[in-house]
Parts: structure tokens; C-alpha cells; sequence
């Protein structure tokens, strides 16, 4: 069934877009991973123009995040004060990303710019999944274990404007907090992504968050962002399609029920160099579209009014 | 004859004149439809193009949709990732065109009368508003024809003008599910012996309605407000979907 997206301007068949944001949303309730940044490159795949895709899908994430997030509030997993810290970064992250994106696309630059990012981002993420997933496999079959650090003492603690984190029991500086949410910030406007990805390891491993509150507080931030970009987009670039992502979030709900409930039978590791894989496999499809020889080097864009 | 019939045949009589009025016109053409309505189930549509002339003659029509700004880029390899480069602004450009005649458009009017009244794409006066030699305007030209035509917005369609009789003829013209909207102004020519003998201009009208009209007006009208709502709806979605599969 054919159906014409309004926005996006194209007519597109709903049926793939509501498998798309099945299958998306199986992986994510299966791998427990937001999902954005495998959604974004799959549109643009299917033809969505770049910048639609990662608008609208800024948009789907709202809404796949509020279930999650609300879960964690009433059992009390989320640090609102660090929130608050990581959103007060990430709505100027993700504002300084808009702008950047609508510059870059009155540049002609906008599509390439989306493309690098994805290559780079998929590319660093796959590989280390990969790595890592691997590793575990290793360790399990040898039954060694090897004890980490309980703390450590990193560059990051002699920085200045330190606060109090109660819930996290944290004593560190708020430039910290407040730097990656606004790093994250920016790479939702421009990737389309939560950000969940970057943002859980740095809260892990460079925060020194404990690891109870580290999903509650990031899908915390992760709605005040992609809102916040929601709502930027729409207003410069008028490029959020309510439509698909509507489309996209009915298909990604049951996807990520199924997902999540057979997640729980498997085992994990195999399963995540799989999603390693997928990961590479996307980032290379990516990459060859950067530099095969296009059918042809001119293209036509409209005079943005 | 029965009296009763006159009435009935006078008007008809009429409409007919109406149709053909007294004076004769040489051309007379329509489309089957006036309004091509862009809906959820949009996969592009074809329009009926029909009509008579007085006597022998080729038919030309020329359909042309509205004017955009459009810009050019051309992509080059750098260091092996290719990325747009050169760009060309082009002023009022047709959003569509597409022009069909009954037999080779070269039998029925010589090359000079082709460029004056813009008779196939190659001949569409697209102006450059970015200094440039002439040689790379030209390039950028051909190339902005040439993207069009992928898109299947700009075609030349020799010999699809069919005469049903000496005088009847009928064409399909076709829009793809990509037309953009506004207005389209159908030209139909009659030539005789390479002299334009008659025009006739029929508007067309392409525009979304329904639900995706709704959207892209307000998406467009009150930016802002779309955004609020495009939240809204997320976090009510969300919301609903974490309620609805915790109770089953």
C-alpha cells in the first residue's frame, strides 16, 4: 500500500515502513539499544531525503523513549539532578546542532556531513562491539575473569565547578555532565540518534556513575533533547514528517515488545557481535555510497526561501 | 417532428455552438480533468488531453508547470569521497515540462520556431543568475534537463498525439507521483505548413489535499506550533504504547 509521506514528499509503501520500524524496533528491545542510529541510515536507504530522516526520526525517538523513562522514574533510577545538568548541555548542543545543520544544508554540505558522521560513528561503535563481544565469548570459554579498578583517578577530576550528586554519590565537576550533554546534543540534531550509545559509556566510565541509574537518567536527557531538536527542526527546516513517524513508531512499539521478550531466551554475546556485524555492515553500505562514482555528479535542490 | 423534441434539440443546438462558436476556431482542445489531486494514495496520474481542428494541420502541445529557483551542484572526487563542489543558481525554472506532437517535431516546425516558442526542453530559456563562462552555463544547463527528465518531470514525446479522424485527436499526459504542485498551463498549437496557425492555453492545477495538504500547510504556515504538536503526539504515542503492552 502506497502511502504519500507530506513532508518527505514522496510516496513510499507503508507496509515497509511499518517492518522497518519492526525490525528496528525488535533489535532495540533485543540488544536493549536505542535503535536511532540503525533507523536513520535505513531511511535514507529506502530514499527519505537525509535531513527528513534524521528530523523525523529525532522526533520517533520522543516517543520511543517515554515508556522507558517513566519506568525509571516511578522506581526511582533516574538522577534528576544530573538530568538537569545533562539536559541544560544537550538542549544547547542540540541548538547549536540545528543551526549547524541548517547552515550546512543552505551549503549543499548537509547530506555528506550526515553520511561522514554515520560512517564514523558506526564504524568506531561496530568495531569496538565487536571486540568487545568477542572478548566475552573468549573469556567464557577459557572461565577466566579478570577484577577491574573499583575507582579510579582520572584527568577528568581535577576540573573546576564541582557539585554534589547525591543520588549518584558523586562529588566531580559539572563541566562534565554538562560537556557531553551538549556533545550528544549536537550529534542528535545533525545524526537523528538519541545518543544513548555515547552517552551510557561516558556516564559509566568517565562520570563514574553506578550503573543503576545510568539508563533512566540518559533516556531522561534523551527526551528533552531529541524534543528539543524536534521542535528546532521543524521550526527552521520544516523537515519533521508527523506522518512517518507515526508510521515508524506503531511498527517500532510492537517490534521492541517481540524483541525484548525473546532477548531474555538468548544468549547475549553471540547475539551482540551480530548486532556488531549489522552495525559494520550498515556503516560500509554508507561509506561505499560516499565513494562509488555517482550516476551522475550533478543534482537539483530547491532555493530554500 | 414532435413539438415536444424542439426545445431539447434548440439547446443542444446551442451547447454545440457554444462548443464551436460561429466564427469558426481553427483548434479546440480539453483536458479530461483540470485538477490533479495530490492524496495519501498519490502514485502519479494521467490526464486526458483531447480535442478538434478545422481542417488538416499537426498538433504541438506543450505542457509547462510552474516556475522554480533551482540550484545546480556538481559533485567532485576529493580525496576519494565525492562531495558537492560547483554550483549554479537557475532562475524560473519550469518545475515541469513536457511537450508531444502528432508525427517528429522536426517535420512539423523548423529548428528557429522550436527555440522561439521554447518547443522542447532543449530549448527552454533557463537563465543563470551565477557569472560563469559560457561553456560551463551550458554543462550546468544540460545537466539540470538531464536530472529532470530522470525524475520524469521534463519529457519530449514525438508521435503521441494520435488522430482518431482528419480532425479528432487525443494524448495522455502523464505526471509522475514527484509533481510538484501549482499551476500548469497546457499550450496546444495547430501548424500548418510550419506557421502556427492557432493557440489554445488550458489551465492545469496540481495541489496535495486532504490530510497531507492539512500537514504540509501547517508544517509549513505555523512552524512553530508543528513542532509542539509533533511532540505532543510522540509523547502521547509513547506514552500509550508503554501503558497498552504492560497490561498484556
Amino acid at each position: 500500500m502506497q502511502i504519500y509521506l507530506p513532508i518527505a514528499e514522496i510516496s513510499v509503501d507503508a507496509f515497509l515502513l511499518l517492518g522497518l520500524g519492526g525490525l528496528v524496533g525488535f533489535l532495540s528491545g533485543l540488544f536493549g539499544v536505542g535503535g536511532g542510529f540503525l533507523m536513520a541510515p535505513f531511511l535514507i536507504f529506502i530514499g527519505i531525503p537525509p535531513a527528513v530522516a534524521v528530523a523525523t526520526e529525532a522526533n520517533q525517538i520522543v516517543a520511543a523513549s517515554v515508556s522507558g523513562a517513566l519506568a525509571h522514574w516511578q522506581r526511582k533510577n533516574i538522577d534528576i539532578k544530573m538530568g538537569i545538568v545533562l539536559v541544560a548541555g544537550g538542549l544547547l548542543g542540540s541548538t547549536v546542532g540545528v543551526w549547524l545543520f541548517s547552515y550546512l544544508r543552505s551549503l549543499g554540505q548537509i547530506d555528506l556531513v550526515i553520511a561522514i558522521s554515520y560512517v564514523i560513528f558506526l564504524g568506531v561503535i561496530g568495531s569496538l562491539m565487536f571486540a568487545e563481544s568477542a572478548r566475552a565469548v573468549l573469556r567464557r570459554r577459557r572461565q577466566a575473569s579478570t577484577r577491574r579498578k573499583l575507582h579510579q583517578h582520572l584527568w577528568v577530576h581535577g576540573l573546576p565547578f564541582k557539585m554534589r550528586f547525591h543520588r549518584s554519590k558523586l562529588y566531580i565537576s559539572a563541566l562534565l555532565p554538562l560537556g557531553a550533554g551538549f556533545f550528544v546534543g549536537v550529534l542528535a540534531a545533525i545524526m537523528g540518534v538519541g545518543g544513548g550509545f555515547i552517552l551510557i559509556p561516558v556516564m559509566i566510565y568517565l562520570i563514574g556513575m553506578p550503573t543503576a541509574v545510568v539508563v533512566g537518567t540518559s533516556l531522561f536527557q534523551i527526551i528533552f533533547v531529541t524534543a528539543n531538536v524536534t521542535f528546532l527542526q521543524a521550526l527552521h527546516n520544516q523537515t519533521v514528517d508527523i506522518l512517518l513517524a507515526l508510521l515508524l513508531l506503531v511498527g517500532g512499539v510492537v517490534g521492541a515488545q517481540l524483541g525484548t521478550r525473546f532477548g531474555g531466551k538468548l544468549q547475549g554475546d553471540e547475539l551482540r557481535s551480530l548486532l556488531a556485524l549489522l552495525v559494520l555492515l550498515v556503516c560500509a553500505r554508507m561509506l561505499w555510497e560516499l565513494v562509488a562514482t555517482p550516476a551522475d555528479v550533478f543534482s537539483l535542490s530547491l532555493v530554500q526561501p | 417532428m414532435n413539438r415536444a423534441r424542439l426545445p431539447f434539440l434548440a439547446a443542444l443546438t446551442l451547447l454545440w455552438l457554444g462548443a464551436f462558436p460561429v466564427r469558426a476556431e481553427p483548434l479546440v482542445a480539453d483536458l479530461s480533468d483540470h485538477l490533479i489531486e495530490i492524496t495519501t494514495g498519490f502514485t502519479g496520474a494521467e490526464v486526458l488531453l483531447f480535442g478538434a481542428t478545422e481542417g488538416a494541420g499537426d498538433i504541438v502541445v506543450i505542457v509547462r508547470g510552474p516556475a522554480q529557483n533551482l540550484i545546480v551542484r556538481q559533485k567532485e572526487s576529493v580525496a576519494g569521497i565525492w562531495m558537492n563542489r560547483n554550483r549554479m543558481h537557475f532562475k524560473d525554472v519550469p518545475a515541469y515540462y513536457t511537450a508531444a506532437s502528432n508525427r517528429p517535431i522536426a517535420e512539423i516546425v523548423p529548428h528557429e520556431m522550436r527555440v522561439r516558442n521554447e518547443i522542447g526542453a532543449e530549448n527552454l530559456r533557463l537563465a543563470t543568475t551565477t557569472e560563469s563562462t559560457k561553456e560551463a552555463a551550458d554543462l550546468f544547463r544540460k545537466a539540470l534537463i538531464r536530472r529532470k527528465q530522470t525524475q520524469q518531470l521534463y519529457g519530449m514525446a514525438p508521435g503521441e498525439i494520435a488522430f482518431m479522424s482528419n480532425s479528432l485527436f487525443q494524448t495522455r499526459l502523464y505526471f509522475p507521483a514527484t509533481v510538484p504542485v501549482g499551476i500548469y498551463t497546457v499550450k496546444v498549437l495547430l501548424v500548418r505548413e510550419k506557421q502556427v496557425v492557432s493557440v489554445q492555453t488550458t489551465p492545469l492545477i496540481v495541489q496535495k489535499t486532504g490530510v497531507e495538504a492539512a500537514i504540509f500547510n501547517f508544517a509549513h504556515a505555523h512552524a512553530a506550533q508543528y513542532g509542539i504538536v509533533a511532540i505532543f503526539l510522540a509523547l502521547v504515542a509513547g506514552w500509550l504504547a508503554g501503558v497498552f503492552f504492560r497490561r498484556v
